[in-house]
This record gives C-alpha cells, sequence and structure tokens, in this order.
C-alpha cells in the first residue's frame, strides 16, 4: 500500500511540477492543481498509513491520528479557493495582455515582428 | 476582559473587513472612509495596549477555545510579536488615512481588503503554531492579491500573475514541510516542536532537517531572499504605491517567520538539528544585498528603486538573524521598524511626485517640475537619508547596530566590505534619482486642471511615517533596551517553552 500511495503522490506531483513550468496559464493553472492534489495526499500520510483503524469517536484502543485529516480539510478549501482566484486571474489576463502567455507577450510574435520590421529597413535603405 | 486582549489586534481587523461590506457602513464613500479610519485607529490602540501589557507582565498567552497548548492553537504575544503587530497596525492606519483622499475609489472594495490584509499579518505574527501561521499566511496572500489587482491597470494583471503563481507553489511546499515535520515530531505546537526536535533518532533527524529547509524556501519566498526575489520589483512597482506601502510589512512576516523557527525551533538546543539554516541564511544574505544593491543602481522608476531597497534590507535583515546572538536579534528587530516605516513613507513620497509630473510619471529623468517642490523635496531628503542610513536619522543608529553585532561573526570582512560598498551604491542611486527628479526641469507647464496638490490627508499620513526616523533617533537608548528584552525573550529557550506549554492551563 505504501509502495502505491508513494508513487501516487510522485506521479502527480512531477505532472504538476512539469505543467507549472510550461509557458500558457492554463497548463499552469492544472499544474497547480495536481501539485495540491498530491500536497494533500502527501499531508494525510502524515499521520501514517493504516488499515482497520477507528475513527476518535467513542472509546477505542487503536484509532487513527486525527489531526492530519483535520489539516488536509484545512488545506483542501484553501487550495479550492486559490485555485478559483487563479482561475479568474489567468481569463482577466487573457482579456487584459491579449494572450495566454504566462508573461503576457508572445515571444515569437515579437521576434517576427523585430525581423519583419528589420526587413523592411533594410528595404527603405536599399531602394 | 483582559486576558481576550490578545485576540483582539485579529478580532478587529475581521469584524471591521466584514461590517464594511455591509449596509450602513459600507454603503457611500464617506461612511466606509470614516468607519474604515475608526476601526484602524482603534485596532491600532489595541495592540498598543497589548504592547503595554507584555511590557509590564511578560509574555501572555491565549487559548484558543481554552484547548490547552500542545493540542488546541495558542497564541503566543512576546514582546517581538506585539512589536510588530504594533507596526503593522500602525502601517495599516496610515494607508487607510492616506488612500482615503482619492486612492481607494479606483477599485471596489479597498477597505475590506486592508483589514483583511491586516487580519492575516497579525494572526501570523502573534500565532503559536505552525499551522495556523500557514492559515493566516494564505489570508494574508489572499487579500494581498486582490490588493495588487487594485486600480487594475494592465500592466499590473501580469505581475499579479507571477505573484499568485509563485505564492501558490510557495503555500504548496510549505504544506509539505508542515507534513514531513508532523510526521517525525507528531505536533505542531512551536514550542512543542522546539522540545520534541532534539529528541529525534536516526531517519528522522534527517526528515526533520528536509522539512526545516523546506520552510526556508518557502520564507525566503516570502520574504524575498535572493534566488526567489524575482517577483518582488516587479510586484511592488505595478501595485498602486499606497498598496505598495501596505505591502512593505509583508516582507518581514517572512523574515519574522525565520527568526522564530530557526532561533527558537531548529536554534542552540536542537541538538543534531541546531543551526541548520544558519549557513544558508548568511550566504543568501550577502547575495541579496549585492543583487539589491545592483538593482538600486540600475532602475529607472523612481518605485522599482524602492522595491530594490526593499530587497537589501532584507538582505541585512538575514545577515542579522543568520548570526543568532542576542544583539543581533535585538538590531534585527530595531532595523525591521526603521526600514519599514521609511520604505512606506518612499513610496507614498513617489506617488505624490508621481501625481504632480504628469506623463513621466515616477521615471527618473527631466520633466515637468514638481509643484510642490519645497514639501515634497523636503519629506524626500528626510526619507533618503533615512534610508541612505546617515546621521542623524534612525537609519544610520540601525546601520551602526547591525555592523556592530556582525563583527564578531564568520566571514565578517566579506559581509563588511559588501555591505559598506552596496550603502555606497544605494546613496549615490538615490541621490542622483532625488536630484535629478527635483532639479532637472523641462520648460513645461502643467495645466491648470491637471494639477494634482498634495491633500491633507495624505500629508498628515505622510508626516507620520516620516516622523518614524527623527522619533527612532531620539528615543533610541529606550527602544534599543526594548528590542534588546525581545530578543533576549526570543532566545531563551526554556521560558519560552515554559510559558507556551504550561501557561494556557492556567
Amino acid at each position: 500500500m505504501e509502495l502505491l500511495y508513494a508513487s501516487c503522490i510522485g506521479v502527480l506531483v512531477f505532472c504538476g511540477v512539469f505543467l507549472i513550468l510550461r509557458a500558457r496559464t492554463f497548463p499552469v493553472v492544472l499544474g497547480l492543481t495536481m501539485f495540491s492534489y498530491a500536497v494533500n495526499l502527501f499531508l494525510f500520510s502524515a499521520g501514517r498509513l493504516s488499515l482497520n483503524k477507528a475513527a476518535v469517536l467513542g472509546y477505542s484502543s487503536d484509532y487513527a491520528d486525527p489531526l492530519p485529516q483535520a489539516l488536509v480539510l484545512t488545506a483542501i478549501v484553501i487550495g479550492f479557493a486559490m485555485t478559483a482566484f487563479v482561475v479568474i486571474l489567468a481569463i482577466r489576463g487573457r482579456a487584459d495582455l491579449g494572450t495566454d502567455h504566462v508573461d503576457g507577450y508572445e515571444v515569437e510574435k515579437q521576434l517576427k515582428v523585430k525581423k519583419t520590421r528589420k526587413a523592411k529597413k533594410a528595404k527603405k535603405v536599399k531602394s | 476582559m483582559s486576558q481576550h486582549l490578545i485576540f483582539l489586534p485579529i478580532l478587529l481587523p475581521m469584524f471591521a473587513g466584514v461590517i464594511l461590506l455591509m449596509s450602513p457602513f459600507g454603503k457611500t464613500k464617506t461612511n466606509r472612509r470614516f468607519t474604515s479610519l475608526c476601526l484602524s485607529v482603534l485596532t491600532f490602540i489595541a495592540s498598543l495596549v497589548l504592547l503595554f501589557t507584555v511590557k509590564a507582565d511578560g509574555t501572555q498567552i491565549y487559548a484558543i477555545g481554552d484547548w490547552s497548548a500542545p493540542f488546541g492553537i495558542v497564541l503566543v504575544a512576546d514582546p517581538l510579536s506585539t512589536i510588530l503587530v504594533c507596526l503593522t497596525t500602525l502601517l495599516g492606519a496610515v494607508c487607510v488615512l492616506y488612500a482615503s483622499s482619492s486612492d481607494d475609489e479606483k477599485g471596489s472594495f479597498f477597505h475590506p481588503l486592508v483589514h483583511f490584509l491586516i487580519l492575516g499579518v497579525n494572526g501570523a505574527f502573534l500565532t503559536g503554531d505552525a499551522f495556523n501561521l500557514f492559515v493566516f499566511f494564505e489570508v494574508l496572500l489572499i487579500a494581498s492579491y486582490s490588493l495588487l489587482m487594485h486600480g487594475g491597470y494592465k500592466r499590473s494583471t501580469r505581475a499579479a500573475l507571477h505573484y499568485v503563481i509563485m505564492n501558490l507553489v510557495g503555500s504548496a511546499v510549505f504544506l509539505i514541510a508542515l507534513g514531513i515535520l508532523y510526521g517525525v515530531l507528531g505536533t505542531l505546537n512551536m514550542a512543542d516542536m522546539a522540545q520534541k526536535v532534539s529528541l529525534l533518532q536516526g531517519d528522522d533527524i534527517y526528515l526533520a532537517k528536509i522539512g526545516g529547509l523546506l520552510l526556508l524556501v518557502v520564507f525566503a519566498l516570502k520574504g524575498a531572499l535572493l534566488p526567489l526575489h524575482l517577483w518582488l520589483p516587479n510586484t511592488y512597482a505595478s501595485a498602486m504605491p499606497v498598496v505598495a506601502a501596505l505591502f512593505a510589512i509583508m516582507t518581514k512576516v517572512g523574515v519574522y517567520s525565520m527568526m522564530r523557527f530557526y532561533t527558537l525551533i531548529f536554534g542552540e538546543q536542537a541538538g543534531e538539528l541546531s543551526h541548520i539554516a544558519q549557513n544558508w541564511l548568511w550566504w543568501l544574505a550577502l547575495v541579496t544585498i549585492v543583487m539589491g544593491a545592483i538593482g538600486v543602481i540600475a532602475s529607472k522608476d523612481l518605485s522599482k528603486l524602492i522595491a530594490n531597497l526593499v530587497i537589501v534590507s532584507v538582505g541585512s535583515l538575514v545577515a542579522l538573524i543568520s548570526v543568532q546572538t542576542i544583539g543581533s536579534s535585538a538590531a534585527a528587530i530595531y532595523y525591521l521598524v526603521h526600514s519599514t516605516l521609511v520604505t512606506a513613507a518612499l513610496f507614498l513620497i513617489v506617488d505624490l511626485v508621481g501625481r504632480q509630473r504628469e506623463s513621466v510619471f515616477d521615471r527618473i529623468e527631466a520633466g515637468p517640475p514638481v509643484l510642490q517642490p519645497k514639501l515634497l523635496g523636503l519629506c524626500f531628503i528626510v526619507a533618503a537619508i533615512s534610508v541612505i542610513g546617515m546621521p542623524p536619522l534612525s537609519g544610520f543608529i540601525a546601520k551602526v547596530w547591525l555592523l556592530k553585532e556582525t563583527v564578531n561573526a564568520d566571514h565578517s570582512i566579506v559581509f563588511w566590505s559588501i555591505y559598506l560598498v552596496a550603502s555606497l551604491a544605494v546613496l549615490v542611486a538615490v541621490t542622483k534619482a532625488g536630484s535629478t527628479i527635483f532639479w532637472h526641469h523641462l520648460d513645461v507647464q502643467i495645466k491648470p486642471e491637471k494639477q494634482k496638490m498634495v491633500q491633507p490627508g495624505q500629508l498628515i499620513a505622510l508626516i507620520i511615517l516620516l516622523a518614524g526616523a527623527p522619533l527612532m533617533s531620539i528615543f533610541a537608548g529606550s527602544l534599543s533596551e526594548f528590542s534588546l528584552d525581545a530578543a533576549t525573550k526570543l532566545h531563551d529557550f526554556n521560558s519560552n517553552i515554559d510559558v507556551v506549554l504550561t501557561g494556557g492551563l492556567k
């Protein structure tokens, strides 16, 4: 179970980090979401993984650690709010800047514009 | 009543933020401004009362819901956190006053957001629980995200996007670090963590080390320490200046958390884990100062220049923290208060000067003459002398104290030379900026209807912040004693733990 759980978190973190490093806002938002899923799973495992243990209700000699569950709940709520905010911000960025590139401008387009300008100048000089 | 006093600096801003959203208080412009100003001043008074209580009776503990220390969440008001709470609430009140002249109407919900930001910052300073620290970090961050967008320039969207994404990743790393630390220590109460860190054995030591250093990454991001400082200049320069002035306290939250974690939990008593971050902090601080100074020289806008000054001040603070003696922590506390006040004042001056220069705004180049050159020039000189660290203002005392405390540290020659050269660079850059802005005129007159004179509210706010510089140097004796006292309490491992773990039961 530990192996499965750990590799699941690992794959999620891998995908999350990979997507966060992309240049468009949509993959970045997806990456952040995956990363926060991985974090939630990780926090949950901080109380050690166990089978057949009771929740803290009534009396039991053998119970699961309740604190990580509370922490995960808080983390999920906060993560959800933050993701909602970043989605809205990404949409606003698309509207304000005219592109969904995280830097606010297209690198390739700018290069092209520069090249065409240079070409035009060169033509003018020749004529 | 008096036992609930600690909770007031958190409760009052929350109350203010909520009622400002409701009808009679938040309905018209005047109502909003009046309510917001009154409540922010009230919060400041409450935190001053808390400061005097803490000074008289020592560290105060408040167990939320009466759940005693290692099990429930406690608020800890020791001298250090109370000083910072006072500073935050003062800054909040001043910014509300300043913005009430016109800035708050450039977007919606300025006043509630400011109060929520103060709530988050105060909470982060007062809490004694590591997970609660995370929660308050998120509260202050979401308020700061929205404040950053306030005013709604297009260029600020890009800076906000970077800032938000950086901080979301930072929060995720924070949670991972807390998860690791909880997994090995079994507690999240800071005092209890400090007690249990020294008892770790075997592989758990390495896990705790990973957790502790991941926390360093998070605090370095919040505090803008070198490899993670790149978000700061753009964010601060693109925010509205009054918001940037308020943000002057936000890097300090990261610095404060470093102080707490690396002197209390991973401090001298931590056995194999003692001083895990010291070397990192020392060298990163040095490089941060260098990069900040280069940024200061290279800046073309006054607001970028000041944002880079923030980076230099963070570098100096972190260098002091990494020395980890009582004296150095005391110097750090004094420096922290001084640099917050003076940077906030500088951001406000940039705003006032920029408004009067019309099209050039705050770019450091010749433009239309400033309309009130004597008033604003005088303010700028006071702030500049203080930030550069020339006598007789507070910057000088802070700087001398900093140099005195670092003289015995390892590699102090490297630090001294770098720090002094950086100060020289700051001196040159600030002088050049000031003389260009105030003395290089173009023969352009601004149309009378576009002339924006300084409003009385703005002037009062600015003067309150600027008054900090001479006052902190006049009362330097008692202030330095108080910061020494705060630093002694911060370093006193046993009494810290005793107070938190048993004080909650009473």
